[in-house]
């Protein structure tokens, strides 16, 4: 069970819904992977196509729990102004808190961001920043009383999954929030890690939208999130500089 | 006839728009999900049926689309 704040979650799979080619493609590719919730941008409406079409639509609202990012935003104020924008629509408590610092590699603005979550928990939204791995700045926003963190594995939609597992697992040791590996997954096994590790949750979307075939790749990370949620739970074994036998050394038969 | 500005767009609507209700009406908005924010105030749902525009008003008309 994965607890947000108020809300309660099965699934540890949170998708985003950027980038997909086809409605239809990405109506199945949520439904196989059991996330319960689905990110959100926060964009002007082109007014003079009223019937464009839009993914939130096209999907029963009242079965997910929506997480709009404030994507776009550069400072702490636009962050503010975006989740004020996405909690108007009476469809959502959360706000993912994205501020971008730099857009070759659109990793997070730490400072922006951290001033972001405060003057948003003052608000009463339920808070989940997308941070850098840095160590330190996951423990100033648990502080804060955020109500996750989510560090990322590697830049937004780079695919490189977990460059630094070091700095994730010292943020999940530390943790007594939920640590939501975002960004930078791309493939089934470094979802997979990012659970090893103890992450409680991953949160992706060009993994699986990019995906020559999303459907499939959706059902993947679903199975790569619950295999390494229960490999964690389970407990590895030490690693071993040399062989241990599994087969029994006593009773040989040889002839 | 009202002059608003629309997503940074200057837009002339008829004078039968006079609430926010009416103008999402006009523009074919008003069976999707959409926020609305006038000259920087951001308005609930409950509050687009006695809301009225004006001439000059800044309104952004915003919604959810694909992200990650």
């Amino acid at each position: 069970m994965l607890t947000i704040g108020p809300h309660e979650f099965q699934s540890r799979l949170l998708l985003g819904t950027g980038k997909f080619l086809d409605f239809n493609v990405q109506r199945e590719a949520v439904s196989v992977s059991g996330t319960q919730i689905l990110t959100f941008a926060v964009r002007r409406m082109n007014i003079y196509e009223p019937s464009q079409p839009n993914f939130l639509e096209m999907i029963d609202v009242k079965r997910f729990t929506l997480l709009p990012n404030t994507a776009g935003a550069r400072t702490a104020e636009e962050a503010v102004r975006i989740a004020r924008l996405a909690k108007a629509s009476g469809l959502c408590d959360m706000i993912k808190v994205e501020v971008i610092g730099d857009m070759k590699t659109l990793l997070p603005d730490p400072i922006e961001t951290l001033r972001a979550s405060e003057m948003l928990l003052e608000e009463g939204f339920i808070v989940l920043p997308y941070t850098s791995d840095d160590v330190l700045l996951a423990k100033r926003l648990q502080e804060l009383g955020v109500h996750a963190v989510m560090p990322g594995a590697s830049p937004i939609g780079s695919g490189q999954g977990i460059v630094n597992p070091l700095n994730l697992s010292l943020i999940i040791e530390q943790s007594t929030v939920p640590v939501i590996v975002d960004a930078g997954i791309g493939t089934p096994s470094d979802a997979a890690i990012a659970m090893e590790l103890g992450a409680d949750g991953v949160l992706l979307n060009s993994a699986v939208s990019g995906a020559k075939d999303p459907v499939k790749m959706a059902l993947a990370m679903k199975l790569a999130i619950e295999a390494g949620r229960l490999g964690y739970e389970a407990g590895r074994i030490p690693k071993k500089r040399c062989g241990a036998a599994s087969s029994p050394l006593e009773g040989i038969s040889v002839t | 006839m009202p002059d608003l500005i629309i997503n940074g767009d200057f837009v002339r609507v008829p004078e039968s728009v006079k609430t926010v209700t009416n103008l999402l009406a006009h523009l074919g908005l008003d069976r999707q999900v959409v926020v609305v924010e006038i000259n920087r105030n951001i308005l609930g749902k409950n509050e687009h049926k006695d809301k009225e525009v004006r001439n000059g008003d800044r309104i952004e008309l915003v919604h959810f689309v694909g992200g990650g």
